[in-house]
This record gives C-alpha cells, structure tokens and sequence, in this order.
C-alpha cells in the first residue's frame, strides 16, 4: 500500500527529465497554453458559432455555447415569438412572448391566451434559452447557394492539379538526376531561375497567356500556371539523386525503354518525396485564392474559397451560413493534416518551403 | 482494427495503381518509338520538356510580356489594339512632388500601397523573428507532450487566408466576442478593424498568427542541429541560463534567423489575400498594400477601368523589390552554411 502510494507520489511530482525547476520552465508552460489558447480559441469559436441560429450570431454580449432562446407560435401572429421569463408588477413569476419592443418597454403577450397583452419594462424580463445546433446552416447553403457545385470545382481543381504536378514534375526531376547531358546544367539554372519569380510580379502577363489560350472563367486556367514548380523538381531531385544506379543500369541491360524506367523503377523508389510533394501541391491547390480571384468571374466556376469570399461579401449580415461554409473550407486540411502531421512538419523542415 | 486499415490502404493502392499503369502504359506506348528514333541520350530532353513548355509559357515569357505590358496603353488585353506609350506608366507612378506624402502624387494609391506595405512589413518581420525565436526555444526544451504542442503552433499554416481572414474577422468585429470580453472586463469596445491605426495592427497581429508556424520550424531546425556538447560545457562551467542563451545558442541560430528574416520579407512584401478578406484594404486605404494595387488596378473590374499597363508597371516595381531581396539572400548565404537556400 504505503509503495504504491509512493510511485503515485513519485508519479505526480516527478519531472520528466531530472532537473532543478527554473523560472524559465514556469514561464514556457505559461507562454505554451496561452499558445494553444491562441491558436486553437479562434477554430473552437468558429466551430461553436457555425451552429447557433442567425439570432444567436448576432447576439451581443455572445453566448459561448450555441444556445437560442426558444421560440413559440401565438396565433394571430404570423412569425413565431420569442419567449421570456418576465417578473411581473406583484412580483409573480411567468412566462411572455415578446410582439415588439417600444424602446425601454416591450409588447408581451401571453402564448396560452393571445388575448392578454402586457407592457413590460426590459429589465423585468430574462431570455429563456435551450441548447440547440442547427445543422441548417450547413445545409441551407450547399442547397440553396451551389456550396456542393464549389465544392465539386475545388476538389477537382486539387486532384487535377495535383497529378498533373506530380507527373511533370518527377519527370524532370528523373530528367535531371539520372541522366548526364548538354544543357543540364543550364536546365538546373533555368529552373531555380524561376524560383525567384512569383506570381504576384506576372499577374497581368499570366493572365495574357490564359486568355490567349481562352481559358478565362475556366478551372483549367486555374490549373495549368501553377503545375510545373520549381520546389517540387527540386524536391523530387533532391531524393532521385540518392538512388542506386545499378537497378538502372540493370533495368537497360534487360532492354527496359527509358519510359519503363523511370515508371517502373524510379517512381516507386521516390514515394516518400512524392508523397510530401502530393501533401503540398493539395494544400496549395485547396488554399489557392489570389490567382482563382483573377481568372474566375463567373459563379459557376468558382472554387470554394473565392465562393466564400463572394459569399461573404454579399451577405455579410449572414454569418451563421458564412461561418459554417468557412468550417466546411478547412475541415479537409485539418483532416489531413491530424493524420500526417508528423510528415508534413519533417517536410516543411528538411525542405524549408511551404 | 489493423487489419481493417491495412485492408483500406490496400484497396486504395490498387485503385490508385489500376489507372496510374494504364496511363503508364499508353504513354509508354508513344515513348517507345521516339526512344528508337532519337536514341537513349536524347530522352531526358523528351522528359524535361513537359515542364520547360510550363515554365516557358508560365513563367519566362510572361517575364517579357509584363515590360511590353508596361509600356504600352489603352484598356484592352490583346496587343494589336494596344498603343506604344513609352515610360508613361512609370512616369505617372513616379509623378510625386514630395515622396513623402501620398497626397501629391498622381497614383497616390499606388504610394500609399508603398508605404503602408513599408510600415507592415517592418513590424511584420521584427515581431515574426522575435516570436518564432521565443517559441521554438520553448518547443526545444525538454517538456512533457512536445510533439502535440509543435504541431498546436504549426496549425495556422495550413489554414487558408480566406479561412484566417473571415475567423479573424468573425472575432474582432465591432460585436464580435473580443469586444464582449474586453466589455465585461470594465474596458470600452474597440474598432479593431474600422480604426486605420487599430486595422493595421490587426492585420499585423492575423498575419503573425497565421504564419509564425512556418518561421519557427526553421528556427527550430537550426536549434536541433546546435551540438549538444557545446551546452553540456557551458553547464559544466556552471554558466547561467540567459548567458549559455546569449553566447552559445542566439550566434550559433544566426544562419536561421537570417533565413527568417529574409524569407519573412520576400513573403511579406507580397501579402495580399488574408489582409483583402480581413480589411478589404480599409478603412479608406489604410491596410492596402501593394499586390493590393496591382490587383485592383489590374483585374476588380468595379468603378474604373482595367489598366493592365500601370499594373505591369507596378508589378515590375515589386519586381525588382524582390529582385534586391533575393540577391541580399544569395549574398549572405554565400558564406554561411544554410541548409534553407531555397524558398
């Protein structure tokens, strides 16, 4: 007894590495949960907001929760009323619907006998409040305002994108890890030359060359600018260059095309650099804004992050389907990123890119 | 359970494998008689040349068609109804008669991009330095449940700027539950994001959030890679923890923080999406920074006309912004050993 007790004691005050406590260590643990709060608060209020009613959003002082106050039907009122616990004159105890409020006051009728009619000063009366999660406004807008139609062209803007990354870029990364030739080095500087040049400073141009290939308001003049990265054949470069030759050399001594090779051989081999490649390119895909805001005008073509912004902004007083729509947004990264964490941090680190 | 999951991932390699081989295969299909006509030492041209047809079309010629861009005029987008204007763009982006105030320049916009993307980025990379330097030197002490706070801090990263922007603005909107906090805590509501001077920190602060988990992984790669001998001197010779901090760790982690800085401001320089979805640049102009002109120069089709030649323009100002930025780069990590030369 008196042993096992001591481990539990040995348990809870023992530190995980045998050292004395210094006020650094307090303030760390400190600074780390004001850092969860931080980064996690804003997410766990988005979440918690995306389910209250339109009347809860625009509540002020917020409840935390998603409680809405209750709402009942009176006849010979069209819309339902909220209900509310008021304290009347001689001190009795019931519960009103409010009609109107007249400035201080409030019209309160009784539900059970629309013929009863009070005036109640406002702070006589207490909102009466249930839990409720209104799964409405993830759904309205999917129906009604063509969220899943968005949806649709983000995932096919991500998968498409992805592939067609995946493949031109292994192969000049195989290109130039493999095989010596003229001009490879001038290929190399070609293609960190155009690390150096972003997006933002070739907007107008760009846009040029989608239009001259007529792809305005097309998903494909999404697609195509952004497929051939620099970091991805770098990457992919990086991890070919460690491959054993002789599997090559042995694969063309049983007549193996070159295609074959490269297919067959080193694809497989580079899995791990290609799948931290794959993790990007969809995050960069998913995440895309500035250039789908430029080639995409029409709302049929919208991806789910420019729809959102639009959305947004058309309706700004909506934020309940807003909030819900921006939960949908980033739920699949935060999927994948729950699972893969791991990967992609050790990625981002050994690459120093994002 | 194991099996379920291995069963799962099995299902989804062949589905991924069935297709992946036929396309492989068809392709193979065209290769194979290229191969015998150019020979095996002429393939890689074959293989290199999807992606040198994107970077040409994406990349290198638009580089060309951005200066032709710039010095022409009129609002239409193809060149044969374009005017040769000479360096009237940038003659109308430098037509300032005091650099210093906004006001007396014709693209006054254009100036006041200039400067507040200036003043944001000096806050921007100062703090980010500062608060990915403080946080990953936490995350690198031996503290219980480190793996779960490093990946808390890295979160925000993988967020979208629309998402940041719209969650940030969801709190500190005028009724938002900051305001409420602050009120029940006895202060008054602040304009968070309809203040120029409060949206502009705001915007700073939003942008710090979303990205200090990107910057704090390359700190923290540099502090791993500090050998770990060098601290078990410094405690043998009983020397305090601020001192082996300043004289051990803080010039060993300079190679990284330069790395910080200037990745911070290369990206910082080009802020646009989460600061529009934040702010809209406003109020006013007081949080438009400069990618913010090119775009609504260029493309936000409302109220004026699309000037495609002054936002060319504009851009090639940036251009060489960034330009100096990356040789600074090159320049400084010339002689230090960085294992982050590139972006």
């Amino acid at each position: 007894m008196n042993s096992s007790t001591n481990i539990i004691k040995d348990i809870v005050t023992q530190k995980k590495y045998k050292e004395k406590y210094h006020w650094t260590d307090y303030f760390s643990y400190f600074y780390l949960f004001l850092g969860v709060f931080l980064m996690f608060g804003p997410i766990i209020w988005l979440g918690l907001s995306s389910v209250k009613t339109n009347a809860g959003i625009q509540e002020y002082p917020p409840t935390i929760l998603p409680l809405s106050q209750i709402q009942v039907e009176v006849d010979g009122y069209d819309k339902p009323l909220s209900l509310y616990n008021v304290t009347l004159d001689d001190g009795s105890q019931t519960q009103l619907a409010e009609i109107k409020r007249v400035g201080i006051t409030s019209k309160m009728v009784d539900p059970n006998d629309a013929e009863k009619k009070y005036k109640i000063p406002i702070d006589k009366r207490e909102k009466i409040r249930e839990f409720s999660v209104q799964w409405g406004n993830y759904l309205d807008p999917l129906r009604k305002y063509n969220f899943l139609l968005y949806f649709k062209n983000s995932i096919f803007v991500t998968v498409i994108a992805t592939i067609i990354t995946l493949i031109i870029n292994s192969m000049a990364a195989y290109a130039l890890s493999i095989y010596e030739f003229r001009g490879k080095t001038v290929a190399l500087v070609f293609v960190i030359g155009t690390l150096l040049i972003p997006l933002t400073i070739i907007l107008v141009p760009v846009f040029y060359v989608i239009a001259n290939f007529g792809m305005i308001n097309s998903l494909w003049g999404v697609i195509l600018p952004g497929a051939a990265t620099p970091t991805g054949v770098f990457l992919l470069r990086q991890y070919m260059l460690t491959l054993p030759r002789e599997l090559i050399e042995a694969a063309r001594m049983d007549h193996a095309s070159e295609w074959a090779i490269y297919w067959r051989i080193v694809l497989p081999l580079s899995i791990p650099a290609i799948a931290v490649l794959a993790i990007f390119s969809i995050m960069w895909r998913w995440n895309d804004f500035l250039w789908p805001l430029i080639v995409l005008s029409k709302s049929e073509v919208y991806t789910l992050q420019i729809a959102l912004n639009a959305f947004h902004g058309e309706l700004t007083s909506q934020w309940n389907y807003v909030l819900a729509m921006t939960m949908v947004t980033l739920l699949p990264i935060a999927l994948i990123f729950a699972y893969l964490q791991k990967f992609i941090t050790t990625g981002i680190a050994s690459t120093g890119m994002k | 359970m194991k099996n379920i999951r291995s069963k799962i991932k099995n299902f989804f390699i062949t589905i991924f494998k069935i297709p992946f081989g036929f396309l492989m295969h068809t392709i193979d299909i065209i290769m194979w008689p290229i191969q015998k006509i150019i020979g095996v030492r002429n393939m890689p041209y074959i293989f290199l040349l999807p992606n040198l047809i994107f970077f040409g079309l994406f990349v290198i010629i638009p580089l060309g068609v951005n200066v032709a861009f710039s010095i022409t005029g009129g609002d239409e987008l193809l060149f044969a109804d374009r005017e040769f204007s000479g360096s009237k763009h940038y003659n109308d982006l430098f037509n300032c008669e005091s650099y210093l105030n906004p006001n007396t320049c014709k693209e006054d916009f254009f100036w006041r991009g200039v400067y507040n993307t200036i003043f944001f980025v000096i806050f921007q990379v100062g703090l980010m330095i500062f608060f990915s330097l403080l946080t990953a030197v936490i995350l690198n002490k031996k503290i219980i449940g480190r793996g779960f706070f490093r990946s808390v801090f890295f979160f925000p990263v993988l967020l979208s700027p629309v998402v940041v922007g719209l969650i940030w603005q969801w709190i500190l909107l005028k009724n938002g539950i900051l305001n409420a906090v602050i009120e029940a805590n006895g202060g008054d509501k602040f304009s968070f994001l309809t203040d120029p001077g409060w949206a502009m920190t705001s915007s700073i602060f939003v942008s710090i959030w979303a990205h200090m988990g990107f910057y704090t992984l390359i700190v923290l790669a540099g502090l791993q890679a500090i050998p770990p001998n060098l601290y078990e001197a410094a405690e043998m010779d009983g020397t305090s923890t601020e001192r082996t901090f300043f004289r051990i760790t803080l010039p060993l982690l300079m190679p990284n923080l330069l790395v910080v800085f200037i990745l911070a401001s290369i990206k910082g320089v080009q802020t646009f999406d989460e600061i529009y979805v934040l702010t809209g640049g406003g109020p006013g102009t007081s949080t438009s920074l400069i990618v913010q002109y090119i775009f609504t120069t260029g493309f936000a089709s409302s109220g004026s006309v699309q000037n495609f030649g002054l936002a060319a323009a504009a851009s090639m100002v940036l251009g060489i912004v960034l330009l100096c930025l990356t040789l600074i780069q090159l320049f400084l990590g010339r002689n230090k050993e960085t294992k982050h030369q590139e972006i």
